[in-house]
């Protein structure tokens, strides 16, 4: 009886799985396609579109497409200010980038090491600065960078300085920069390390424990190594968002002169040097451009970092 | 040497690990010294975040001239935050709270447009195979590391070309693509959801439409909080976009307007001479209020937010 039934099975098998693949596939499809669409007019489609605009002459003010060659591009690295705001970027990102990647890493440890109550508050008033952003980030900087009214004033003036425009000139702004950055980014990244090290296994510890390892030692050579992957995560991020640096000297500078004006140059930072180029120039081809190097920029090191190391996970 | 001795590892401590040794031996465990340092190294940080937000505060409670006179973390009065209060609301006929309005117009706009989009995407990502699905997820992971910043100029020539400058779609169709969130929900789904229990759903006869809406996505809340934590404070704080994509200063947000409404009042320099065009008797008190309008919201999402952060769903997201 079973014998006689089972070779039609398989077949009404196959074409029942092979419609139900087929109808699962179009259902994928769907479940993306709105996720493609906004990818190609929000993310791909404006860094193709600049890629085009780049090459495009805006002389008459009107884009002729093709009509520059490479010539936007020499426009950039022939503009006087070229230089002067990627060394500006430079020295930010030197400075930076390795410390805010260490204070965050050693504050975290520092929390973890003996939870409780107290580390627990204190986390959440790290965390909780990161609601300090963007202009208000900045007039907050003023503020507590003004000798004469700030909360630090007694550090301000052992150090030397009596006026606002004694602390932010041009030659402190990458440290500025650094301070204003770290005080609303450190935050969140000391929660994310923490949360990484929280999901370190105890067993783990308490072997090492057992074999007379003290915290210090468990930092070193378990806790660090093992937190190495976020390490290199918040690296990306931080490098790529740090080259693009463009609200905190717009406001501080820019032509704004925000009574500090007179002393920051109203372009500090590439992207403000491509702003400058579209809004006042009006050349939009230099300003897609020098963007177009920026983005080179960042995700030249995001690929390198992503080589080397193979951490994201996008297997299988 | 016998043949033991030379297969036996070295185990002499090299120099740094005696001197490492000897600053690690009180206590048992990271010392007094340690003790010391680590609480040393918290408190001082402690100050640096809070005495700033502190100071912002109080600031809101003095008048120019108090905040020169008196101490910095001292209480001015009650009545002078109202009057700053009061001075804000008068400022161009209450466009501030037109500000605060846009503010929370676009980011509940950008939230529910991203979740709705960017969640099916990371879910099917994860449980299905189709051509394409590798090519869609290294876009998603090269445009997640893209700064939005680097994106504003070519946005603006592109939605210029649609017509699109100076409406409030400039602002809220970009925000609808969030491509961290569509990553970061195929990394929760792909390591924390059993292909076992879709299948037994599929033998029940559920479509994959409905295998979505009852059993993923409620299994979603602890990477849903973390995305609508993200994407809330992205979108709240935008700057560089409506920055450069608006001109009409009745759609700004309010990031923009707190801009300009400190570049175009002496709220930063009321003791000085005011240049022509600008707006005076503003204090730094209307400047830090105005400041706090915007932060406040943002810290109590912070509050709330703080444990899906620290939660697994980030740390999910990279290789351990």
């Amino acid at each position: 009886m079973t014998n006689q039934t089972s070779p039609s099975l398989p077949l009404n098998k196959a074409s029942f799985a092979g419609s139900s693949r087929l109808w699962r596939r179009l259902t994928a499809y769907l479940f993306v396609l709105p996720y493609f669409l906004v990818m190609l007019a929000f993310g791909l489609g404006p860094g193709l579109y600049a890629l085009l605009l780049s090459f495009a002459d805006f002389s008459t003010g009107l884009p002729r497409y093709f009509a520059a060659g490479f010539g936007n591009y020499l426009a950039v690295f022939k503009e006087f200010r070229f230089t002067f705001t990627f060394v500006n970027i430079g020295e930010f990102l030197v400075i930076s980038v390795p410390l805010g990647i260490a204070m965050v890493v050693i504050l975290a440890i520092l929390l973890q090491m003996r939870p409780g109550p107290l580390s627990t508050a204190l986390r959440t008033l790290y965390f909780v600065s990161g609601a300090v952003t963007g202009p208000v980030l900045v007039l907050v900087a003023i503020f507590m960078l003004d000798p004469s009214i700030s909360p630090f004033q007694a550090l301000l003036k052992s150090m030397g300085f009596q006026l606002t425009n004694d602390v932010i000139y041009a030659g402190s702004l990458p440290v500025i920069f650094t301070l204003i950055g770290f005080f609303s980014g450190a935050g969140l990244w000391i929660a994310i390390q923490y949360g990484a090290l929280e999901a370190i296994p105890t067993e783990l510890l308490e072997a090492a424990t057992i074999d007379g390892a003290n915290a210090w030692q468990k930092v070193l050579l378990i806790k660090f190594p093992l937190i190495r992957p976020y390490i290199i995560y918040q690296f990306i991020l931080i490098f790529a968002g740090n080259v693009q640096l463009f609200v905190e000297p717009q406001i501080l500078g820019g032509g704004n002169n925000l009574g500090v004006g007179g002393n920051v140059p109203a372009v500090w930072s590439p992207n403000q040097l491509a702003y400058n180029f579209a809004f006042e120039m009006g050349n939009f081809g230099a300003a897609s451009a020098l963007s177009l190097i920026l983005l080179a920029i960042g995700l030249g090191a995001a690929y390198l970092i992503i080589r080397w190391t193979g951490f994201f996970n996008i297997e299988n | 040497m016998s043949k033991i001795d030379t297969l036996r590892p070295d185990t002499r401590p090299t120099p740094l690990q005696k001197w490492m040794h000897f600053w690690m031996r009180t206590g048992s465990d990271t010392g007094i010294l340690g003790f010391g340092l680590r609480w040393a190294v918290l408190l001082l940080f402690a100050a640096y975040f809070f005495i700033p937000m502190l100071w912002l505060v109080l600031a809101t409670s003095k008048s120019a001239p108090q905040l020169l006179e008196m101490s910095p973390l001292a209480f001015g009065s009650f009545q002078r935050i109202q009057e700053a209060w009061q001075r804000i609301i008068e400022y161009q006929n209450g466009e501030v709270l037109i500000w605060g309005f846009n503010s929370v117009r676009y980011t509940i706009w950008a939230l529910a447009l991203s979740l709705i989009i960017s969640i099916p995407a990371g879910y099917i990502l994860a449980v299905a195979r189709f051509p394409g699905r590798r090519l869609l997820l290294w876009l998603t992971l090269i445009t997640m590391l893209l700064p939005p910043s680097a994106l504003v100029l070519p946005m603006f020539m592109e939605l210029n070309l649609f017509h699109l400058i100076n409406t409030q779609w400039a602002v809220i169709l970009p925000s609808a693509f969030f491509p961290f969130g569509t990553y970061l929900t195929y990394i929760y789904y792909a390591s924390s959801l059993p292909r076992d229990l879709l299948d037994a759903a599929r033998v029940d006869g559920c479509s994959e439409a409905e295998l979505f809406w009852h059993i993923a996505l409620p299994l979603a809340s602890p990477v849903l909080g973390l995305l609508a934590f993200i994407n809330f404070t992205t979108n709240w704080n935008n700057f560089f976009g409506p920055y450069v994509l608006l001109n009409d200063d009745r759609l700004f947000n309010l990031p923009v307007g707190i801009q300009q409404f400190v570049a175009a009042t002496s709220a930063l320099r009321p003791g000085f001479n005011p240049s022509p065009g600008i707006m005076v008797g503003y204090q730094q008190a209307e400047a830090a209020l105005f400041g706090l309008i915007m932060v406040v919201p943002v810290a109590i999402v912070f509050l709330f937010a703080q444990r899906y952060v620290i939660g697994g769903a980030f740390t999910g997201s990279v290789k351990g």
